[in-house]
């Protein structure tokens, strides 16, 4: 027994000890409560849903509190509790054209049925530092720092003067099933109840790839349950890069753009919004409703030259994430696209065209567990290239001081 | 949100007996029993994520959550080391969830969990050797792409990994792999070993033990039944050898014992010491005496009791 490696189990508990001090911080400071980080950290909390596969903006809020703000700790903390958990059935599918729409855009149509609406977006934020945030809420109102950087401070005024209530927030008239509608939209019309979705409309004109379920509507392949065989079919492929870590697919999905790939993609549509899930129990045989979920869904439209069997047409790429996260969603459907690269014919040269790269690399919880092992203890291996490298210097020392002539025969050759 | 204060109410969840739902050891115990019939062949599994990190031992703790039962008794070593901190840390995981009794003692132990390591004192019929996989496919490193190296177990072409040993030999007048030198199992697959240095390799080699494979992250299974070949490839005239030293134990001088380097100062100083903790603590307790356990002992390397 060695003094390096004894009292490992002291060690060890002593570590969770100092995380749980390090978690803490200054005790000076209020502790962050889990309503709060789900509240005010909503898009972390879509981020580890979806990179722990679990829809519970509960438990994401937990795991972030948890892991001190760590995203992929906090999906791997989802992914442990979501192991243990039954299955119990499967949800009938989701109809992402019935969404409560919190946003929708097309880069596509200029105008098209339902409307673009913007929704709450950081896409025309300047990024401008908001002081004021840094600030002491002056008092509890739901509308103070919600202006997006440059509303603000009219924002902090005004709740100075009016005493916002919820139901300001929550008006039945303007949200579809009363939801809360970012500031300045409430007073608009109503969103219209169907939006369709624009490869809908394109498939009606016959441009767009059909997207077919397969032969019998299998139910889908589950990953978690069953081992990953190559090449992965598109469901397969669609769950992995679910969960699969949203930087790595965001760097893969670039890659796609630069030409690492091939695709020449638009944003047939981003939606955000509510969908309802429903549940046939077996003991009722008709569908009831679970409740809802949040969703963003990315449809992309790229190009196609076409083939001998299939005139040229515009083809998909899908990608859908929980939350609101359109960063992950759109990534997604870039790369969905690029690895339909097999089904056209296409030359599979690029990583993301690659089933196997892209699905054995994008897990970023097996990923980071890999690459931190190697803060295992691996002496044993390494006293064997130790043994090995010495020897065969000692040789070749030998070597060249019995032919002092000849350096490095072989090396040479 | 209700629902989830009533599951921290009751404080700790009620898991299974040794973590894993029934089903699931069921699932397990059918790829143990395929990776049984067909020695060397890797079997795909629903490996499940554990609330241990990938890379950590998630395979091998799956293999070990299948098989044991209130009956066994559990030895988890880290190169060849019961106090090193993963091995501390899956021990305490299976006493927690399992109940299990654990041992150090080798040859007390039903059921042995490694990373990297075979225990020194030879194994014997009835116990069962659990390995951590990090990567099952010994061909990896020549092919990257699993359904071709599929296709080449299929098809038992394994020309390739003769050609890379062949290559070794030739640049560096000998094999240069260390450790998870690829084995040939029962004159069919091609096998790696798990990064057990080739000094363990030929304890693998008709042993009266079960040995199981288990790979988390790769979702892979696989398996020698007791008393089957385990060949380490070579040549006719480059014959597979093992590591040795020029020195014997520091602490309790073994010279047949893989030795861990430990570097005692600054100096260069080193000592070199059995890496199986247990058999060294044995050989001592048996009265043998290393050249340098005098002064590991005063200087409070390793305890006085011995």
């Amino acid at each position: 027994m060695y003094v390096a490696v004894k009292g490992g189990e002291a060690a060890i508990l002593a570590t969770h000890d100092l995380v749980a001090e390090a978690r803490r911080g200054d005790e000076s400071v209020p502790e962050l409560a889990v309503a709060q980080i789900r509240e005010q950290m909503c898009l972390a909390c879509g981020r580890v849903m979806n990179e722990g596969s679990l829809y519970d903006p509960d438990l994401a809020a937990l795991a972030l509190k948890q892991a001190q703000g760590d995203a992929i700790e906090a999906a791997f903390l989802m992914r442990a509790y979501r192991t243990t958990l039954p299955r119990f059935g499967s949800s009938e599918p989701l109809d992402t054209a019935k969404m409560a729409i919190r946003r929708r855009v097309s880069a596509t149509y200029k105008d098209l049925p339902g409307g673009q609406i913007l929704g709450p977006t950081y896409d025309y934020t300047h990024r401008l530092f908001d002081f004021t945030l840094m600030d002491p809420p002056p008092a509890p109102s739901p509308l103070a720092g919600e202006g997006w950087g440059e509303g603000s401070r009219d924002a902090a005024n005004a709740s100075l003067t009016k005493t916002a209530s919820d139901s300001d927030l929550r008006d039945p008239s303007s949200a579809p099933s009363g939801h809360l509608l970012p500031q300045g939209e409430k007073d608009r019309e109503p969103l219209d109840a169907f939006m369709p979705r624009v490869p809908d409309i394109l498939g009606a004109e016959g441009l767009m790839e059909e997207e077919a379920p397969p032969v019998g509507d299998p139910r889908p392949f589950d990953l978690t349950r069953e081992p990953v065989t190559f090449p992965a079919e598109r469901d397969v492929r669609l769950q992995a890069m679910a969960r699969g870590d949203e930087g790595f697919m965001l760097g893969l999905g670039y890659s796609v753009q630069r030409g690492f790939g091939n695709s020449h993609p638009f944003v047939g549509e981003v939606r955000v919004g509510e969908v309802a899930v429903a549940f046939v129990p077996e003991e009722l045989g008709f569908a009831v409703d679970l409740g809802e979920i949040t969703l963003t869904e990315c449809q992309m439209v790229n190009q196609f030259a076409g083939s001998k069997e299939v005139p040229p047409q515009f083809t998909r790429g899908y990608g859908l994430s929980f939350g609101h996260s359109e960063r992950k969603a759109m990534s997604m459907s870039l790369v969905d696209r690029a690895l339909k690269a097999r089904e056209f014919g296409e030359a599979a040269t690029y990583p993301a065209q690659q089933d196997e790269f892209v699905l054995y690399h994008s897990d970023n919880v097996e990923a980071a567990g890999f690459v931190e092992h190697l803060k295992l203890p691996h002496y044993v291996d390494f006293q064997g290239e130790l043994e090995l490298i010495r020897r065969i210097r000692k040789e070749r020392e030998q070597r060249l001081a019995d032919q002092p002539d000849e350096a490095l025969p072989e090396a040479a050759e | 949100m209700t629902v989830h204060q009533s599951i921290s109410d009751e404080a700790k969840p009620a898991y299974n007996y040794a973590y894993l739902d029934e089903q699931t050891k069921r699932m397990i115990r059918r790829a143990l029993l395929k990776a049984v019939a067909i020695p060397g062949y890797q079997v795909p599994f629903g490996s499940r994520e554990m609330p241990l990190a990938r890379g950590w031992g998630t395979g091998g703790i799956q293999v070990t959550a299948a098989i044991i039962g209130p009956d066994d008794t559990l030895k988890v070593i880290d190169q060849g080391a019961d106090d090193t901190t993963n091995a501390v840390s899956i021990r305490r995981f299976f006493e927690r969830t399992a109940d299990a009794r654990t041992t150090e003692a080798t040859d007390e132990a039903t059921i042995i969990q490694t990373r990297h390591r075979i225990p020194e004192a030879p194994l014997k019929a009835g116990q069962i050797m659990v390995y951590q996989v990090p990567q099952p496919e010994p061909l990896r490193k020549l092919e990257p792409h699993e359904a071709e190296t599929r296709k080449m177990h299929a098809w038992a072409e394994y020309g390739l990994m003769q050609v890379k040993l062949y290559e070794n030999i030739a640049r560096f007048g000998e094999v240069t792999t260390t450790y998870d030198y690829p084995v040939m199992v029962n004159g069919r697959y091609v096998m790696a070993p798990s990064p057990i240095p080739k000094f363990d390799n030929p304890k693998m080699q008709m042993s009266p033990a079960l040995q199981l494979f288990g790979a988390g992250r790769e979702k892979r299974i696989y398996a020698v039944p007791p008393h089957t070949s385990v060949r380490s490839l070579d040549f006719e005239d480059h014959p597979f050898r093992i590591q040795s030293w020029e020195q014997p134990c520091a602490l309790c001088g073994a010279a047949d014992s893989y030795l861990d380097e430990v570097v005692i100062d600054d100096q260069g100083g080193r000592m070199f010491v059995c890496s199986d903790s247990h058999h060294c603590e044995t050989r001592r307790a048996q009265g043998h005496r290393g050249t340098m356990l005098g002064d590991a002992t005063a200087s409070g390397l390793v305890e006085a009791k011995s």
